[in-house]
């Protein structure tokens, strides 16, 4: 399915914001021999993002699929259990407790099996646990990664 | 004759077990579909931190050689890609693993990628050398054009709209502008804390490929896997090899392909497949064979996608232009441990560039023999649920951001890049423009600023940089690659409306 001309309109007037904001901060960033280059880029930058922005205005850019509503409904919990993980467990738990955890809920969540089944769990945090052990061996014996231990490990 | 004397380095135990590991580990992930080889190479580089330099691009290299032809396994008994370089194998290996031929199919993917990939990799070890002395002449003003040629390249060539191509080209080489500038010691577009030291360039990597296939397999949701892998038929080798080399013409195509389309920045494994298989096709007596399983359509797409492995690597080591997306994460590779590419890596570090390329040689060998004997279980790897891999690769690309410089905040900026990358591949971006800006916008600044230096004591800035023949040759190249996307896009894409639909 491809995405929809306001879809196109709304990603593209994202991006040129951006552009704007990089070539604002290129022409005020001081001092001003540090932002010769960026703002040879910026200009560029600004330039395709405006052309791209009139695209997608006069319905001329058609490149993508977008995010439909089902799609966006679909990958959301992934997406929350990810910010969760990387953003409030890792360092608070501890890596390798967080990652069994995250292990866990995305392939819970994304299982075809039904999650009232109490042995499609035992087999979730069975493969999750070998798979943690496997990291452990790999990051803190082999290559002796100190990550962060948090309240638990 | 130099690399010769160098080849002993391969068979330290220590390097070759790395080789013969990257070589089996690739062949697995390759036929993983979901992981693409450039993903695979980018999560491998935090585990060559502890390495020395030469170990850890042998790793690197192996495991670059054997996904691509790895890919050829789901492509034939799944009919699933391993990645996009082995679409063209899939249709006439699939219909052969059909017929009950799977294993024969296998024995000849394999030692068609073997054939291409040693020619290929033969192509980079005469090419290079010549190629890194023409590049002595560069001065910083062709090395400002080459950077800047390889991002409009691979955003003319890698994309299918001009605009969002050159675009994508142009945030990365933001991106790279992010941090702490060292020579005029002022802060540049740091907006969090994690973005003080600037973006690295190997946690951006994992992000950008990693993340949105994480979320591509979040999008197919709790969808019931209803993969089936055909069976695999005894098969004698010595017979698969006998018939492989009676298509010797099909042999031929797809290595000259392949090579060809390797020597080009951007172009990939994808395009060398499709076109020598459709050349394949052309040039053969069986036209009306291909597509129902004729052992010739597989032999030239995986000798073409093998073959480009090498020459893809010629721009990398000489110019410092990366030639595929793979290729721009072994320059990351590489910059981790302070090796520039071109004369530098030649003239200073010769043992890591030449133990380096001979171990692609001796790869493809390895790659050869161990590809026929583990295909099939390879297969059942194949068959992971996609919930495990999708959680597999999010924990790998956590640890493997994290023990780059141990900063939380180089994973943070992994993920945010990894999102970002998502949702504008799904507005029709893509990430090899991005990644090679990314890249070369150190080595474009750099270039600039010494250039403009230089400049300001001679005659000016404009003749420094747009006056002598090389650097309006580059120019020109510059120009040549833009106009052609432009032309591509707006002039083909009226004639050919499903495949390019933007301009």
């Amino acid at each position: 399915m491809k995405a929809s001309i306001a879809e196109h309109r709304l990603a593209s007037g994202g991006i040129l914001l951006v552009a704007l904001w990089v070539t604002y901060i290129s022409f005020t960033g001081e001092p001003s021999g540090a932002f010769l280059f960026p703002r040879i880029i910026a200009v560029v930058m600004l330039v395709l993002a405006a052309w791209n922005f009139v695209r997608a205005i006069f319905g001329i850019s058609k490149i993508g699929d977008g995010v439909s509503w089902e799609l966006a409904k679909t990958i959301a919990p992934g997406i929350a259990i990810v910010l969760i993980y990387i953003f409030l467990l890792a360092k608070f738990l501890g890596f390798y407790v967080s990652s069994l955890l995250a292990f866990v809920a995305i392939f819970a969540v994304y299982d075809p099996a039904p999650h009232s089944d109490i042995k499609s769990w035992i087999k979730r945090i069975a493969v999750a646990l070998v798979f943690m052990v496997i990291m452990y061996g790999l990051f803190n014996l082999l290559l002796k990664v100190q990550t962060p231990r948090g309240m638990f490990f | 004759m130099e690399f010769l004397s160098y080849f002993g380095g391969v068979f330290e135990p220590v390097a070759f077990m790395l080789l013969l590991g990257g070589t089996i580990g690739g062949l697995i992930l390759g036929a993983t579909p979901g992981l693409s080889p450039t993903m695979a190479v980018a999560l491998l580089i935090p585990f060559t931190f502890q390495l020395e330099a030469t170990q850890g691009l042998i790793l690197l290299g192996a495991a670059y050689t054997s996904t691509v032809a790895g890919g050829a396994v789901s492509a034939i008994l799944l009919k699933i890609p391993g990645a996009p370089a082995n679409i063209a194998t899939a249709l006439d290996g699939h219909e052969m693993a059909k017929n009950g031929q799977g294993a024969k199919a296998l024995h000849m993917s394999f030692m068609a990628s073997g054939v291409g990939g040693v020619i290929g990799v033969l192509l980079l070890i005469f090419l290079t050398p010549v190629l890194a002395q023409w590049a002595l002449a560069f001065g910083p003003s062709h090395l400002f054009w080459m950077a800047i040629l390889g991002v409009t390249v691979i955003g003319s060539l890698d994309s299918k709209s001009f605009v969002k191509g050159l675009l994508s080209g142009c945030i990365g080489l933001w991106l790279s502008m992010i941090g702490y500038d060292d020579i005029q010691g002022a802060q540049r577009f740091i907006f969090a804390d994690a973005l003080t030291g600037g973006i690295n360039i190997i946690s951006a990597l994992i992000g950008i490929f990693a993340i949105p296939q994480v979320i591509e397999m979040f999008a197919k949701g709790r969808m019931i896997a209803s993969i089936s892998s055909l069976e695999v038929e005894k098969q004698s080798i010595a017979a698969s090899f006998k018939e492989t080399m009676t298509y010797k013409k099909a042999l031929a195509i797809g290595t000259v392909c392949g090579s060809v389309i390797g020597l080009i920045p951007g172009v990939g494994g994808q395009i060398a497949g499709l076109l020598a298989y459709d050349q394949s096709k052309k040039f053969s007596k069986d036209k009306d064979k291909f597509g129902t399983g004729h052992p010739e359509g597989v032999i030239a797409a995986e000798s073409a996608n093998n073959a480009m492995v090498g020459p893809s690597l010629v721009p990398l080591l000489t110019l410092s232009i990366p030639g595929s997306p793979t290729a721009a994460v072994l320059l990351g590779g590489l910059l981790i441990h302070g090796i520039f590419p071109g004369t530098d890596l030649f003239d200073n570090h010769p043992e890591v560039a030449w133990t380096f390329i001979n171990s692609m040689l001796i790869g493809q060998i390895l790659m050869v023999i161990f590809g026929i004997y583990i295909a099939s279980y390879a297969a059942k790897v194949a068959k992971i649920p996609t919930p495990i891999m999708a959680s597999a690769v999010m924990v790998l690309a956590l640890f493997g951001s994290y023990s780059i410089q141990q900063s939380f905040g180089d994973v943070q900026i992994m993920l945010c890049l990894g999102f970002g990358m998502y949702f504008l591949e799904k507005f029709g971006f893509s990430a090899a423009p991005l990644v090679l800006g990314l890249i070369l916008g150190p080595i474009a600044e750099a270039n600039f600023t010494q250039g403009s230096m230089i400049a300001n004591a001679m005659d000016g800035v404009v003749p420094y940089f747009f006056t002598g023949t090389l650097n309006l040759f580059l120019i020109a190249l510059v120009i040549a690659s833009v106009a052609y996307s432009f032309w591509a896009s707006t002039i083909v894409a009226k004639r050919s409306a499903p495949i390019m639909e933007d301009a």
